[in-house]
Parts: C-alpha cells; structure tokens; sequence
C-alpha cells in the first residue's frame, strides 16, 4: 500500500481546473493519430529505418502517446481544484475573439486595411466593455497609428482593398499605395 | 556594418520599443517580436535581426519597473525582482530599487555581451568541429534538456515538444515527396509555417487571454530621484552582481534552461553568502541585484549556441534563427567563417542597445509609468489587429490567419493550465534540424557507434547519458526521500 502511495505523490502535481480535460483530450489525439499513420505516411522498402518519411511522424506520435499516458495519470492522482466547467467555457469563450480575428482577415481585402483596422477595433473596444470617448477616441488613434506605421512606414505587404477601387482618382492612388 | 542609418534606426526602436513592451505587464518580448517578425522579412538581415535583438534585449530592463512599483512583473523573468523591489517600494525606497534594478541590468547585459566577444576566438576554433551527427546529438539534449527543465511539468513538456516535430513534419517529405499527416488537404501539404504558430501561440494567445480575463489598470505611482544613484550602490555589490551575470551567461548558453534558472541560482547564491540573508523576500538590495543582473546576462548568451550551431536554446532565439533563415543567412560553423562581419556587427549591437536603453531609462521612468496603465482588455484588442499584420503579411493568406486563431486557443488553454509553450516552438526547430542532419549524416556512418566515434559527438552524447542520469538519480533520491515518511506512517498505525 505504501508502495502505491509512494507512487502516486511521484505522479501528483499542481493541477488547474480542467487539467484533466486537456489530458483526455491530448491522449485521445495522440492516439487517432498514431492510428492513421500507416495511411498518412508511406514506407519506402529497401531503405533504412531512420530514413523513412514514418521514422519522425512516428517518433513524435509514440513520445506524445506516452508522455500524455503520464500526464492523464498525474492528473487523476493529483488533488482536483473546483471549477472545471467554468474554465471549459472561459476555453470556448475565446473561440469568438478567433472568430473576430478571422472575421477582420477576411474583410481586409474587400474594405482596405485602414478602415478595417479602425472599424475593427471600434468594435471590439465596444464589445468588451469599454463606452468612454477616451477608449473610443483610443482605439481610433491606436489603429491609425499601426496601419502607418506598417503600412506607410514600414510597406508590409497587405493587400489593398475593393473598396478602394471606388474612391477617386488622387485619392485612389493614395489609399492603395499607402494605406 | 552598423554606421547606417538604417541599422542605427533598427536598433533605436528596438531597444526604446523593447523597454515600452516590456514595461506593459502582459506583453512581453515575445508577443513583440512574432508580430514584428514578418515585417522585417523585407528589411536587411542586419537592420532586422538589430531591431529583434534591441527587443529581445531591452524588455527586461522595462519589465523590472512594474515588478518594483505595483508587484507585477512585466515580462515572465521580472518575477523575482518584484520579490525584493515590491517591499523597498512599500517602504518608500521606490527610488532606489529602480535605479539599482537599471544599474545591475546594464552591469548583467555588459558583462553578458564581453563574454561572448571573449568566447567568440574559441567558438569559431570549435564550431567547424561540428559536422551533421554533432549537429543533430546538439539538437537532441536541446530537447532532452527543454524537456527536463519544466519540472514539476516533464510529461506535459515532453507531449508538446514531440507535438512540436510532429507539427514540422506535416506536409511533404523532403526526399521521398510523399505526404506525412495532410489528410490531403491543401493547406496541410504546403506543411505548417513556423511563424503562423509562433504567432498564434505568443501573441494570439496573450490577446485571447487578455480579452477572457476581467479588466484591470494598474496604478504604479510616479518616481523622483536622480536614476543613475543606483550604479554606485551597485559598486559595492559587485561580487553578487559578478556571480550573478556568470549564472546568467552559463544558463542562458544552455538550452531550454536560460532566465529562470540563472536567476533562482543566482538569487539562492546571494542569499547564501550575504551577510543579512533574512532581508531576502523583504526588500534586499542583493536579492535584486542577483535577479536582474542574472537575466540580463542571458541574451547574449543565448546567441552563443545559435549564431556557433544555429541551434535555439528558446522560443524568441528560435524566431531570431526564422530571420536568418529568411535572408539565407544560415548559422552555424560556417557563419563565423563566411559572415563574421554580421556576428561583430551584432555583438556591437548588443553593446550599443544596453548603453540605449540605460540612457533612455534615466529620463523616461515616469511616462513608462503611464503606460503601465493601459487597461488589459484595450490592450487585448491592440494584441490582436497588430497579430493580424504579422499573420497576413507572410503569404496573404486566410488560412494561415485560421491556423494561427486555432494556435491562439491552443496557447491560451496552455496558459489557463500553467502549461509551458516554448516546448511546442523548439520542438519543430530542433525537431526539423535533428531530421536534416541526421539524413545527412548516414552515408557517412557504417554502424550506430560510428555516430560517436568523434570527440565531439562523443562528448556530446556523454552529455546525454549524463543529464538522463542526473535526472534519473534525482527521482531516486525524491522516492527515497518519501519513502521513511510512509514507512513512519505504517509504524505508527501498526502500533496504534
């Protein structure tokens, strides 16, 4: 009996709420993978056994089932902290920033980075709470400051919108060049 | 190299940039640099890699500020300043602990910087020693050791770092060109780029967690003083302060373990040999001296191992090693032959930003005050348009900005779990180097000893056997340790 308690503080660690999620969820993917691997990867016969394009995939997916065998293990001998279920949802709530990320990625191209940028954070300012004109007038400032500088500035490749394509002539070239 | 004004540019906004970033508690280098990093695709290597290493290297100069003043560190490695800064502030000293936290960051990041430039003679004599099996056995005890230093955490660090190589090895082989795990979907047979999961899991993530998290300002109060005080005080610390860069500079050379171990060594080291260990944790001018002195040793030490071997010890070295890349520049042996113009060029970078940012930081304290007080969530959002630049911009690709938001979920539940990241990023660094060169070594090998058969590689495999012992010993020794517990335990309840 002492043996296996003596096991158990080996495995037991500070564990977070929804530590045991994660655990099952890891070794539940690392198991389908390592289940496709004779379809996802192919073997080349006559060759040595580390130069097969398996050899890494199949390294890395053996060291991920085992190590997360181990972590699922010191998670279930570990003390649990309440609030599971709030922190799965707090995991899911930032599914709608990622969603906002690529809402705004997606409309770059159509509106033009200058008015998507300002339009984006105005919103997102406003959706996480804020209503003061200090953070309105902020978030404006903010997004024009970046757009110059990447775009004006520094000329990172972003693409120039549809949008633009609309305005008038001088002002036309501008936008396209330079926001 | 670096009388350009381009370069002067580079690394005068790095450097200031760096202190701002690091002073904003919930930013930190390496939110700053994966944004940055696509931008400077399109600039010189030089002024590039100058403007990351002035971030890389000034943030924990800002990071100490909000660890002296309001106990929050502003990058991760701040957070034993705040053990000691935090108190003096309490006790009306906050004066004097900025000024000696700038004062022992620019004596930690000097002496840091003169250790490289001294080793620079042995590391050109001993990086042509390192052929592809040196290489790959290097890159393995880099994820040995990445591994290891999570402790407390190994199994989770060992599943991200195998699911790290697994990430590099999507796509297309690179000899047989046939599919590895792309399920054949398009966008997985191009293979996963770096950056987009660097990206995703530094700054999306920070984004994510700043937005799901309530709202908060904090208050640091404005600081009167002269600021170069400090320096003369540190003078009569200069023992800890010593040591405590030689830490900095041994650990930051050694993958996987840098800032964190350097500054619990030498923290541990100053309290031992002081002459009032029981001020430690109460507001010790050596306890920060030790903290801050120790990690600012590390940049400059962590470029040892990747400008000599081109191999990463952590997450921003491995961005910094993607810009290389990116400018064919590729380093290794060969760059202290072919380049050592760009490795001067870049020491004296690291010289002339510590010197930036020490100057800066006499004069700017107190507007770097003000900007600690930007609300979280505000800062959130600012996280997220300006990851959307370093996204987009590689390859204007939708899907990459998709992949980068899954990554950003990944990292944010990583850091709800108090789960490390860096194991993911050097797992598919070292991971795609281990698999390169150990290709590239084969032909030249008749049988498996034939891969240590050289003193290097011996060396380094020795190296191996001996931290897998090490560590071994280590969990003997703590079943050891628990084992009399409950033997006592048993005794006592077979008496009773």
């Amino acid at each position: 009996m002492s043996h296996v308690k003596t096991l158990q503080s080996l495995f037991k660690r500070y564990r977070r709420p929804g530590d045991i999620v994660f655990a099952w969820v890891i070794l539940i993917f690392s198991v389908f993978l390592l289940s496709q691997i004779t379809q996802q990867t192919a073997y080349t016969s006559g060759k040595s056994i580390v130069t097969q394009p398996r050899f890494w995939p199949a390294v890395a997916l053996i060291g991920m089932t085992v190590f997360a065998v181990f972590h699922l293990l010191g998670s279930a001998l570990s003390e649990r902290i309440s609030g599971r279920w709030q922190e799965i949802w707090l995991w899911v709530s930032s599914l709608e920033y990622a969603a906002w990320f690529i809402a705004y990625a997606a409309v770059v191209p159509y509106l033009g980075y200058l008015p998507s940028t300002v339009a984006f954070a105005v919103l997102l300012v406003l959706r996480v709470g804020y209503r003061s004109r200090a953070a309105l007038v902020g978030s404006v400032a903010s997004a024009v400051v970046i757009v110059v500088l990447f775009k004006t500035i520094l000329q990172v490749k972003l693409p120039a919108g549809k949008f633009y394509e609309a305005l008038p002539a001088g002002l036309r070239q501008i936008m396209l060049t330079y926001f | 190299m670096l009388a350009r004004w381009d370069v002067m540019l580079a690394l005068l906004v790095g450097s200031v940039g760096g202190v701002i970033i690091g002073a904003i508690p919930g930013v930190g280098p390496a939110v700053a640099i994966a944004i940055l990093l696509p931008a400077t695709f399109s600039l010189d290597p030089i002024v590039g890699l100058t403007m990351l290493l002035g971030i890389y290297g000034s943030s924990m100069y800002g990071g100490a500020i909000p660890a002296v003043l309001i106990n929050t560190p502003g990058t991760a490695v701040n957070a034993l300043t705040s053990y000691d800064g935090y108190p003096m502030t309490e006790r009306g000293e906050a004066h004097r602990a900025v000024s000696l936290a700038y004062s022992a960051s620019f004596w930690g990041g000097i002496f840091g910087i003169l250790c490289l430039i001294l080793l620079s003679p042995v590391l050109a004599l001993i990086a042509p020693m390192f052929g592809s099996r040196e290489i790959f056995l290097a890159a393995l005890l880099g994820i040995i050791l990445v591994i290891l230093a999570h402790r407390g955490q190994i199994f989770a660090a060992g599943f991200l770092a195998m699911f790290g190589i697994l990430l590099q090895t999507i796509g297309l082989d690179p000899v047989t060109y046939t599919q590895r795990y792309a399920f054949d979907l398009n966008f997985l047979i191009s293979g996963i780029n770096l950056i987009v999961v660097v990206l995703g899991l530094f700054a999306l993530s920070q984004a994510f967690y700043l937005l799901t998290a309530p709202d908060s300002s904090p208050d640091a109060k404005p600081v009167t003083g002269r600021m170069s005080a400090g320096f003369k005080e540190l003078l009569g610390h200069k023992r800890v302060a010593t040591v405590a860069s030689g830490f900095g500079v041994i650990l930051g050379m050694i993958p996987g373990t840098g800032e964190f171990t350097a500054q619990f060594m030498s923290y541990t080291y100053a309290q031992k040999t002081s002459k009032k260990p029981d001020d430690f944790g109460k507001g010790s001018p050596e306890g920060l001296i030790a903290s801050e002195a120790a990690n600012n040793a590390v940049p400059a030490a962590a470029m040892i191992p990747l400008l000599a071997l081109g191999i990463p010890g952590e997450a921003l070295t491995a961005m910094m090693l993607s810009v290389f890349y990116v400018h064919n520049v590729i380093p290794g042996p060969q760059l202290f032959q072919n380049n050592i113009d760009l490795v001067y060029g870049l020491y004296l970078a690291l010289i002339l930003l510590n010197v930036i940012v020490f100057v800066f930081l006499l004069f700017s304290t107190n507007l770097l005050t003000k900007i600690i007080r930007v609300p979280t969530r505000f800062l959130g959002v600012m996280i997220l348009i300006l990851s959307f630049v370093g996204v987009y911009s590689l390859r204007n690709s939708l899907t990459d900005c998709m992949i980068a938001a899954v990554f950003g979920v990944l990292g944010l539940i990583l850091k709800r779990l108090n789960l490390p990241i860096v194991p993911i990023i050097l797992g598919m660094v070292l991971g795609g180097i281990m698999e390169v060169k150990l290709r590239s070594s084969l032909p030249r090998l008749n049988s498996p000893l034939d891969m240590i058969n050289r003193p290097i590689s011996f060396i380094l495999f020795a190296l191996i056997v001996l931290v897998l012992a090490l560590h071994i010993r280590t969990l003997i020794k703590e079943y050891k340790a628990r084992q009399p517990e409950e033997d006592h335990d048993l005794h006592d309840s077979q008496t009773r």
